[in-house]
């Protein structure tokens, strides 16, 4: 099966003729999704006069810098802490995520033990659980360790990631032969040298591809920092973006729309950026991982 | 491409049952890796959810404290119409928006897949990229192009000469639904792109052989294939409709009076327990509504691997 894995491009056998009818109905799609994207990048150059008095994508008087340099200083420069604090989350949550699911996913392709089948049925049924109906619970328990409004209540439930789990056993029951690791065991590796010497580094296009939706899972975290944290100075830019999206109405209001718009392109540039630099990466990890037949 | 007993199910026992002893060191070795993440998993995931169990048959009142109520809470549940027209409206949500979504991300598939594209790389990355936008981002945005009078919609109902407002009680179950499916489709997209793109070359050759058409290989080579990332994004979509939470919440802000505390159950199980203290009403709502996802998951990963090729 791994050998499929591969052999990604040019597997349709005969070479079709280009067709421009259907180029051109794919293209309305395109437009679709990048509308609301060009959107967000004409908006954050303009004032914020601009953007309430202009058509939505005309260009105004170019803003973008000032826009930045006030996004960064509203409210004593608290989008900075926002986006460290998401950072925070993200290596230690992701992070952490995909370190659990790596090796928990391949324990489970690569080793039997007692137990291994109930492991099996809980983590699928818990795929199917609500991620949301968790999180009450979750923090009145924390409440009750003292752990809400602190960085930790954000973190340790992002550690777990079921389908990062699932989507690495199915990686690895493909990717590493178990010949390879009973030749280790012959050559008297331990299990552990075993993992880090050979199997880690087949891995490779597994891992990028767990950490990638662990990354985008914590980076655009909203509901469990919203209800987990009260400190302004905890939240990580979503949370944040939304409390000044609600900052512009009710009683005294700041209509600081340009700030919303600038502040969300800025949210949104890291990680596109990080999914087109390793594509490579996570476009074959994906199709071995998600989609065994 | 054998059929599978079901979809979600990755090989069990590998091939370490039939060639290597299954020796006690080995054995530890297999609990050590998958320990960390089953130590989190209790903590993180069953614990809570058997909290929410046992708050679930709790009341807590004013006089009395505490008490064991049994059912009363499911009972009361079940005779809410607040919580019942929240289930009504996500099940509406799911029954239009998830098929619309899902034949989308398949036709674009199919069409990436099909090599009949000037530049398909391009296309199969850029219909992904919302994915990588933050939901709360893509609701700010979609919020602002929703605005009557200076956004898209605005614009658009200019030059045909009537009024569009996507922020109202009529439509706005519908607004949410295009902010979904603008944010999902290329993720769909990508998961039936991957399982086309797994299809061994001598089923193509097969079936030129014997003179397939185009329709046809979809029909009888592709369709088939694609059977399993079907059930797993029409699973993945269920629970996403039944969780629905984010894009309501976030235009409520700014659009107070259209959307309800009880728009989504999900929603209404946040206002109970954050708004109204109402902590273990909110957890039976919550214990129901990921029973009911479960049993819809579940029927449909049977209905699915139930067909055979």
């Amino acid at each position: 099966m791994s050998d499929l894995v591969r052999r990604l491009p040019a597997h349709t056998p005969q070479r079709p003729r280009k067709s421009v009818v259907l180029t051109i109905v794919m293209a309305l799609l395109i437009l679709y999704t990048v509308v609301p994207l060009a959107w967000l990048v004409i908006s954050s150059t303009k004032s914020n006069t601009d953007l309430v008095n202009t058509f939505g994508f005309a260009f105004g008087h170019f803003n973008l810098f000032a826009n930045i340099h006030d996004v960064f200083t509203f409210e004593h420069g608290v989008y900075g802490r926002w986006l460290l604090n998401t950072l925070i989350y993200v290596v230690v949550g992701a992070g952490g995520a995909t370190v659990l699911s790596t090796l928990g996913g391949y324990g489970l392709a690569k080793y039997n033990f007692p137990g291994k089948k109930a492991v099996f049925a809980i983590i699928l049924g818990a795929i199917a659980v609500p991620g949301t109906a968790l999180a009450v619970p979750t923090f009145l328990l924390f409440s009750k360790v003292g752990l809400t409004n602190t960085m930790w209540a954000v973190i340790l439930p992002s550690l777990i990631s079921p389908f990062g789990l699932y989507l690495m056993w199915v990686f690895a029951s493909d990717a590493i032969p178990s010949e390879l690791l009973e030749a280790a065991r012959v050559d008297g590796s331990g299990e552990l040298r075993t993992f880090s010497t050979i199997s880690l580094r087949l891995l490779a296009p597994g891992v990028v591809t767990v950490a990638l939706f662990a990354i985008v899972a914590t980076w655009n975290n909203y509901f469990l920092p919203l209800i987990m944290l009260n400190d302004p100075k905890l939240y990580p830019l979503t949370v944040g973006l939304q409390q000044w999206n609600a900052e512009t109405v009710g009683v005294g209001a700041k209509p600081v729309f340009s700030l919303i718009t600038t502040g969300s392109l800025l949210a949104v540039i890291p990680i596109v950026v990080a999914f087109l630099l390793l594509q490579r990466y996570w476009q074959s990890g994906l199709s071995a991982g998600s989609v065994k037949q | 491409m054998t059929s599978p007993t079901s979809v979600l199910t990755p090989p069990l026992a590998g091939d370490a049952k039939r060639r290597s002893p299954l020796n006690r060191r080995i054995a530890m070795a297999g609990w050590g890796f998958i320990l960390p993440f089953f130590v989190g998993f209790v903590l993180f995931v069953v614990v809570p959810v058997g909290y929410s169990i046992y708050l679930s048959l709790y009341r807590n009142q004013l006089i009395g404290g505490n008490h064991f109520v049994g059912f009363a809470n499911y009972l009361q549940a079940f005779t809410d119409g607040d919580f019942w027209s929240g289930v009504l409206r996500v099940a509406i949500f799911l029954v239009v928006q998830v098929p619309i979504m899902l034949v989308l991300a398949l036709v674009c598939a199919l069409a990436i897949d099909s090599g009949r594209l000037h530049g398909k790389s391009f296309f199969r990355i850029v219909l992904f990229l919302p994915y990588a936008v933050p939901g709360v981002v893509a609701v700010l945005m979609w919020g602002f192009m929703y605005n009557p009078r200076a956004g898209l919609t605005g614009a658009i109902g200019h030059v045909l000469g009537v009024t569009i407002d996507p922020i109202s009680t009529h439509w706005v179950l519908a607004a949410i639904g295009n902010i979904v499916t603008w944010e999902f489709l290329g993720y769909n997209m990508l998961i039936f792109y991957a399982a086309l793109s797994t299809i061994p070359t001598e089923l193509y050759e097969a079936a030129a052989l014997d003179g397939a058409g185009t329709f046809r290989t979809i029909v009888s080579v592709k369709l088939p294939a694609l059977r399993g990332a079907i059930v797993i994004t029409t699973i993945f979509s269920i629970i996403g409709s039944f969780q629905l939470f984010n894009e309501p919440n976030i235009l409520r802000t700014t659009a107070l009076g259209i959307i309800p505390t009880n728009f989504t159950p999900n929603l209404y199980a946040y206002t109970l327990s954050f708004s109204g203290q109402q902590v273990n009403y909110a957890a039976t709502i919550a214990i129901i509504m990921g029973v009911v996802t479960a049993v819809v998951a579940y029927v449909v990963q049977l209905r699915g691997s139930r067909k055979d090729a």
